[in-house]
């Protein structure tokens, strides 16, 4: 039996695009605001989860061909990595450096060093969460 | 800075040979590989005149201030000696490599193993914080493990890195134990510091199990009796890691450490019998056995055995100097350390040339077993050359730099006389002379097995084309060649710029450095030691040539008992007992294994609460529950109950959404939106995950459980409900410790965030979230092998040749 899923398509489409992008503001708003790194990730997840839910696996694949588990491992370096950067200018291990940046378009704009670090915890939660649930879901089908 | 920098080189090097693999598909990866360990030997050596005039190289690099853990590297003299070893061994087994390795095998692997062995055993020797060192102590075991099982399609391969492993993790893991009952001590994890304090550790209760326990890690790495059993097994591995790995360099790391404690330990009469008796046994048992190997690896390996209890026993004399025995001289003491790390660099010199010459026999021939070898001296002049200098070298003739390290240790043997200690003046001197016979007899089975007589046999080699290898694989030998003669002649070079350094940093406490190094002479007059070594080439020589005839004594009872047979035996026993037990508790019934989770908390959490049990509830700060609140508690209540009595599996699931999502809503009318936005997501995956595993789930069947399971499930829900309301009335009534708030209430001054949710994450408690992030990452790699995995199990056909 075919199900016709036209609406949950043509409606997937676009809604993919508003949840990526509300990911990415999560993530980046986290400073601040709500959001960070595990909720952005996790979104950012949810919208994967939902195109592959909709299409199917091999479809997604041709268009997002990434090895989650590698994502997954390039968090976990990321975040390992960018907490020991301070050692190496004399501070201690995950010291978070910050300062302030007059970049063009978004004016004088603070940057901290921890964005790194949480884009690791991100990609890591992306990157499992994706994983986990392909590897269930190839196996039950 | 230099030296954090030195151990650093390696493993990025490591990092990128894979990458590098890919685009260089042939043996020029090993030529691109060779730069790392040399440079960093030029590196190393141009520190040798700073260090020779007693300076010391300190840098940390500060880690964790809380934990005092510390990225602190020492260079000293004794560091210096392993370092030198460590990268200009590792130029040579590299260039070796390069010739002995075919194109076929997965050369990027094989040196990016090498590599990432090189940087832990440089960080071994650098590291003065001791949990720092003994993560790079187990980074060699783990390294040592891959490559030995290089060829992991052959199953010995696997077995013998399994054996290793298992060996020398144990020891490491009690050696972690030791370093932790020091810190206890001393109240520090700074080797140097801890020496410091030495004179205040005798007495402390701690003071001896933490002195065995840092032994156990030494012995076992070391293979030192009765724990030599891996070594032999772990020639599996490519030639040049055995002549690089086991015996060169990782397998002195446990002597290292041993001279490295001298100074803390020193002072204790067990230290010495401990130290000296294990390393007499070691060398005795492995020069006994190496006479009956037919494989000339495995005799290589027992030799090593023998020639690290050896030292071992040096050193173990070597730390009678720091003994509290009035009057004698101490200089004799010390000279057996002098001569011990001696003895470290002309091992390596001569047993890295002979692992290397017998790689090239078995590449050249295809075989090492001396029952069919025989006559080679005419088809491989100058490797039958490099041979008989290091076999030559190794037995303790002259003019070789064995003989000359090999002499201090028989005097060393007779210096003991002096010590007034029961049980040493007779057995030292007489085992060290019988081994140094069966060392003797062993050699000369290398030499002239391998190379001369059976005549008949040499046809047989001029058909397989037998001859020198290619220039390029005779470089490395014939470099360490030259070494064991050089040394001969200029032994002294080496005492006053390596030597004496290194003795200094064992014994910091001699405030004359130069009286702790003798003038090495190759004749020393007639004195007792020469009269020993005449004994032994005598009655070497004798047993050499009627070898045939005693032979047989190693099918008699004690000769014939190999220790192997112990750990088959625990390794039987602890596998079958370990699967026994897990089967009794992993059920795979969800419901046993929330039993145990529960279980435990109860018990924890009560034992904790009764130890505070201060039932003062404070709810005057509390804030006003609103009718929200209570409407969303009611209906959280309401599902969870409702869950008990439903009769299809898709309403329970859809209560438990209800559920979640009315956490959500709490979340959001408590004010917490990154906790309700997380939730909500969480939820929503959750769901995803039902929905795929739905249809595969067996009927939804009512249980009727047995009256007791009742009663204890009772129990545990009423008991956990109970704990977790008390400690949250509680939390609020009692202050045990200073309240943390006001870190969250500066959030924005002290990280520079806004948001109080993710400073603590990002920021005042990052090393928890770096921590989760590998947890889940492991979790989620879990899943992905347990699932993959199980499709393959039947699958492994090539897996045991």
């Amino acid at each position: 039996m075919k199900i016709n899923d036209v609406i949950l398509r043509t409606v997937t489409k676009i809604v993919v695009f508003i949840i990526l992008t509300f990911g990415v503001e999560l993530f980046i708003s986290g400073h601040n605001d709500p959001g960070g790194g595990f909720s952005g990730g996790l979104v950012l997840a949810s919208a994967l989860l939902l195109l592959y839910m909709t299409y199917d696996i091999e479809t997604v694949h041709k268009g997002i061909p990434f090895d989650f588990k590698k994502i997954a491992g390039l968090g976990v370096f990321l975040a390992v990595a960018s907490s020991a950067v301070p050692m190496l200018f004399n501070n201690q291990f995950l010291n978070q450096a910050k300062g302030d940046f007059a970049l063009p378009v978004f004016g004088v704009t603070e940057l901290s060093m921890v964005l790194l670090f949480e884009a690791g915890v991100a990609l890591t939660v992306v990157g499992v969460v994706v994983t986990i649930l392909l590897t269930i879901s190839e196996d039950v089908s | 800075m230099m030296i954090p920098i030195l151990i650093l080189v390696p493993f990025l090097a490591s990092l990128f040979v894979p990458f590098l693999y890919t685009y260089v598909r042939s043996k020029k990866i090993g030529w691109m590989v060779l730069p790392v360990p040399l440079i960093l030997f030029v590196i190393l050596s141009f520190q040798i005149p700073k260090l020779a005039s007693g300076e010391n190289l300190f840098y940390t690099i500060r880690w964790l201030n809380a934990a005092d853990i510390h990225f602190t590297t020492h260079l000293d003299g004794l560091s210096m000696i392993l370092g030198l070893l460590i990268t200009g061994m590792g130029t040579l087994v590299v260039m070796y490599s390069i010739y002995y390795l075919s194109e076929r095998e997965a050369l990027g692997r094989f040196y990016m193993y090498l590599l990432l062995f090189m940087g832990s055993m440089l960080g071994v020797v650098f590291s003065d914080n001791v949990l720092v060192l003994y993560v790079f102590w187990e980074l060699t075991s783990v390294s040592s493990f891959l490559l030995i099982a290089f060829w992991h399609q052959r199953k010995n391969s696997r077995a013998g890195a399994k054996k290793a492993m298992l060996i020398t993790v144990t020891g490491g893991i009690g050696m972690l134990v030791g370093f932790l009952m020091l810190h206890q001590m001393t109240g520090t994890y700074s080797i140097q510091e801890m020496i410091g304090m030495a004179e205040m550790l005798s007495t402390n209760e701690l003071f001896i199990p933490a002195m065995l326990l840092i032994l156990l890690g030494a012995f076992t790495k070391s293979a030192q009796f009765p724990f030599h059993i891996w070594l032999p097994d772990a020639m599996e591995a490519p030639t040049p890691v055995s002549a690089y790995l086991h015996s060169a360099t990782m397998v002195k790391a446990g002597i290292y450490l041993v001279a490295r404690f001298i100074p803390v330990f020193g002072e204790s009469e067990i230290w010495f019998y401990s130290v000296t008796f294990v390393g007499l046994l070691t060398l005795l048992w492995g020069s006994f056995n190496a006479v009956r190997q037919n494989d000339l690896k495995a005799l290589l390996a027992y030799s090593t055995i023998s020639q690290l209890g050896l030292i071992m026993s040096l050193l173990g004399i070597g730390s009678a100097a720091m003994l509290d025995i009035p009057g004698s001289d101490k200089t004799i003491y010390t000279a057996a350390a002098f001569a011990g790390l001696f003895h470290l660099i002309n091992h390596s010199t001569f047993k890295g040339a002979l692992f290397m010459i017998i790689g090239i026999v078995d590449h050249e021939l295809g075989t090492r077993d001396i029952r069919k070898l025989g006559g080679l001296a005419v088809f491989m002049p100058i490797t039958f050359t490099i041979a008989l200098a290091g076999s030559f070298s190794m037995a303790g003739l002259p003019p070789f730099n064995g003989f000359l390290s090999k002499e201090l240790f028989l005097e060393a043997s007779l210096a003991v006389q002096h010590l007034a200690l029961p049980g040493v003046h007779i057995w030292i001197p007489i085992v060290a002379w019988v081994a140094s016979v069966f060392t003797f007899v062993y050699c000369m089975i290398i030499v002239f097995q391998t190379f001369f007589g059976r005549q008949q046999q040499q046809p047989a080699w001029v058909d397989r084309g037998a001859h020198d290898p290619r220039p390029g694989m005779l470089v490395a030998p014939f470099i360490l060649g030259g070494l064991i003669v050089g040394l001969f002649f200029f032994p002294n070079v080496l005492g006053k710029w390596i030597l004496k350094p290194a003795m200094a940093a064992i014994y910091p406490s001699f405030v004359n450095p130069e009286s702790l190094v003798p003038h090495i002479a190759a004749w020393h007059g007639l004195n007792p030691a020469l009269w020993m070594t005449i004994g032994i080439i005598l009655i070497g020589t004798i047993l050499y040539i009627f070898l045939r005839q005693w032979r047989r004594i190693y099918t008699i009872a004690p000769f014939s008992w190999k220790i192997d047979n112990i750990y088959a035996l625990l390794l039987i026993q602890l596998e079958g007992n370990s699967y026994h037990l897990t089967n009794k508790y992993m059920t795979g019934h969800l419901h046993r294994y929330f039993t145990y989770i529960l279980l435990f908390f109860i018990a924890m959490m009560g034992i904790a609460l009764s130890f505070v049990w201060r039932l003062a509830f404070d709810f005057s700060e509390d804030s006003v529950v609103t009718v929200n609140e209570y409407i969303l508690v009611m209906v959280m209540m309401s599902a969870a109950l409702a869950i008990l009595f439903v009769n299809s599996r898709l309403i329970a699931i859809l209560l438990n959404g209800v559920l979640g999502f009315t956490v959500a809503f709490l979340f959001v009318v408590l004010r917490a939106p990154d906790l309700a936005l997380t939730q909500i997501v969480v939820e929503t995956v959750t769901t995803v995950l039902f929905l795929l595993t739905f249809r595969f789930m067996p009927d939804w069947k009512k249980e009727r459980p047995r009256r007791s399971v009742k009663i204890l499930n009772a129990f545990i829900a009423v008991a956990s409900g109970l704990i977790v309301i008390i400690t949250a009335l509680m939390v609020q009534g009692n202050r045990l410790f200073d309240p943390i708030s006001e870190y969250f209430e500066d959030a924005k001054t002290l990280t520079g965030g806004g948001n109080i949710v993710n400073a603590i994450l990002g920021d005042f408690r990052a090393f928890d979230t770096m921590l989760e992030i590998v947890v889940l990452l492991i979790g989620g790699l879990g899943v992905y092998v347990l699932i993959k995995l199980k499709h393959k199990k039947d699958g492994d056909g090539n897996e045991n040749q």
